[in-house]
């Protein structure tokens, strides 16, 4: 039976599904993504080795940089993007990378605000984002 | 909300052409996720958006190519993966190397002065004190709002072009006068005079003070008398390095600090009183070497100003270092030291000067095991995860007599 999640505030539009990735703690894009093959490279992270593309990617934070925006630009350029992101907190530098990629004509994720809770209670479901910021789990 | 006066609003919908509309459109979306009510007008730009990270930067500085963009207020280059001057050799992949020098040519093309240096403010680029501007790289953002007394947030891949091709950036942040008020103390008085007038302090001092700050703003006071600007800009970088430092303020030295109470606001703050003991922890993250063995040397992080070429020049004395041992600078440096003859007759003691790029962003260093050692905290901070090698932190002259020795050499520091 699908379950569907009243709409959470929309960061950026757009509509996208997949299996949902909670990471346990905030993460670096920059130097924590690999840009060429999206897995989590930083060696101190707990999710070090999983593959971010075409999961729905749950972050419980960001740790600045200003580069994180190219790495996301980088990733969804390459077509290995994750099929939509779940923030607590708006990230400017980071959604910037999907700025610059709806500019450029590229598909893009989108992102959507969540709770950590919420977040928590998605981990490891396949879920779909709606247009209208609604998460449906396809159970 | 944001809201966009007319002006912006014809702007983003391609009054001025596609390149500009976007630009326009980039920097109103990412006021509206800063949650920024308006856009406010810079007086200039300095660009860190032009450093390949992938084919993608490249396309997207290409389309504002195309699309007409040029920018509206003078802007400043940061480095790029490639030197351009031909002063050192890296060993990027032709791929890269093909779409890196494309991305270099596309900024220069829209107008930006091609200084390719990290540190602009020693290139003739310096904001007046007050004044509103949209700069990248985390040295050169803590410089310009501490040192310089002008008032930029950390702009980085994408938005800083943006800014410079609008003169707009979002109102919020290091840009209010609320947010740069001194939250915190640091007392530095009951440290030694010897050690605060060593080189070697400034970089120890900014990785302690990056470190307990994280990004708020502190003030630090009994170092007057101490201070140059080759010193600040050593300790912001540092600070910018360990911690998200944007502004720091030195009491009767830098322009918003004529002393505490002014800085502060006059409110009750916390006091940190600094130890010779907090510095030698700080001190301690800066190196990772486990042994004494000297590999190679990089210094120059911020890039060298003629001043540092010329202390490099003093402490040489005329003799040839042992290892391999990269000089970072600007091309504004490189002019100076060609002219004078400084340049040759370094090189054939050995050093290797990088003009345009910096050993930490590009695969200069031959090597990718062994020992690194650097003066500069931000190499510190960043040479083990961005080239392999470990690190040695120590002063310039231990530097030049570990690259004579090819182990390390060094002068015991002043820290109690």
């Amino acid at each position: 039976m699908a379950v569907t999640h009243s709409p959470f505030p929309v960061l950026l539009p757009g509509s996208g599904a997949g299996e949902v990735l909670a990471l346990t703690r905030p993460i670096s894009f920059w130097g924590g993504v690999d840009p060429r093959t999206a897995n989590i490279i930083d060696a101190r992270h707990p999710e070090n080795g999983v593959c971010i593309s075409g999961k729905v990617l749950a972050l419980p934070g960001t740790i600045g940089s200003s580069s994180a925006s190219a790495v996301l630009l980088e990733l969804v350029h390459a077509g290995i993007a994750p099929a939509a992101i779940l923030m607590t907190e708006p990230d400017a530098i980071l959604l910037l990378g999907l700025v610059v990629a709806r500019e450029m004509g590229w598909a893009t994720p989108p992102a959507v605000k969540v709770p950590l809770a919420v977040q928590k209670e998605l981990a490891g479901k396949r879920v779909s984002v709606g247009a209208d910021g609604a998460i449906t789990t396809a159970q | 909300m944001t809201t966009l006066t007319d002006e912006e609003r014809a702007l983003a919908a391609g009054e001025r052409g596609a390149g500009s509309a976007m630009a326009m459109r980039i920097v109103a979306e990412s006021a509206r996720l800063m949650g920024a009510p308006r856009l406010l007008r810079v007086a200039s730009a300095h660009i860190d958006g032009a450093l390949y990270h992938g084919d993608s930067g490249t396309l997207f500085a290409e389309k504002l190519v195309e699309g007409a963009a040029r920018v509206a207020v003078p802007s400043t280059l940061n480095v790029g993966a490639l030197d351009l001057v031909g002063c050192s050799r890296n060993r990027l992949p032709a791929h890269e190397r093909d779409m890196a020098r494309r991305m270099m040519k596309a900024y220069e093309a829209m107008g930006c002065a091609a200084t390719w240096t990290c540190a602009p403010y020693q290139a003739g680029h310096r904001p007046a004190v007050g004044s509103d501007v949209a700069w990248g790289e985390s040295n050169a953002v803590v410089f310009c709002n501490s040192v310089l007394g002008a008032r930029t947030n950390r702009y980085g891949d994408f938005l800083d072009i943006a800014c410079a091709i609008t003169a707009r950036a979002p109102d919020y942040g290091l840009h209010r006068p609320e947010n740069r008020v001194a939250r915190f103390v640091v007392d530095a008085s009951g440290l030694p005079a010897a050690l605060k007038a060593s080189e070697a302090f400034w970089p120890v001092l900014g990785t302690w003070y990056g470190l307990h700050a994280g990004t708020a703003v502190g003030v630090i006071d009994g170092l007057q008398g101490h201070a140059s600007e080759d010193k600040l800009k050593a300790l912001g970088a540092a600070s910018a390095s360990s911690g998200g430092v944007g502004l720091f303020h030195v009491a009767g030295v830098t322009p918003e600090a004529p002393d505490v109470a002014t800085v502060t606001g006059g409110a009750a703050v916390e006091r940190v009183v600094l130890t010779g003991a907090m510095l030698q922890a700080a001190e301690a993250r800066l190196s990772t070497a486990a042994d004494d063995s000297v590999d190679a040397v990089a210094i120059g992080s911020p890039h060298l100003s003629l001043d540092e070429v010329l202390e490099l020049r003093r402490l040489l004395a005329g003799r040839k270092v042992g290892v391999p041992f990269y000089a970072c600078t600007g091309r504004h440096v490189i002019r100076a030291i060609d002219a004078d003859g400084t340049r040759r007759a370094l090189e054939d003691q050995g050093i290797t000067f990088v003009a345009d790029s910096c050993v930490v962003v590009a695969p200069i260093i031959e090597r990718t095991t062994g020992v690194l050692m650097t003066n500069s905290g931000k190499f510190a901070h960043y040479a083990p995860g961005n080239t392999g090698l470990a690190v040695r932190y120590g002063a310039l002259a231990d530097c030049v007599e570990s690259a004579m020795a090819g182990r390390l050499v060094r002068e015991p520091m002043l820290w109690q």
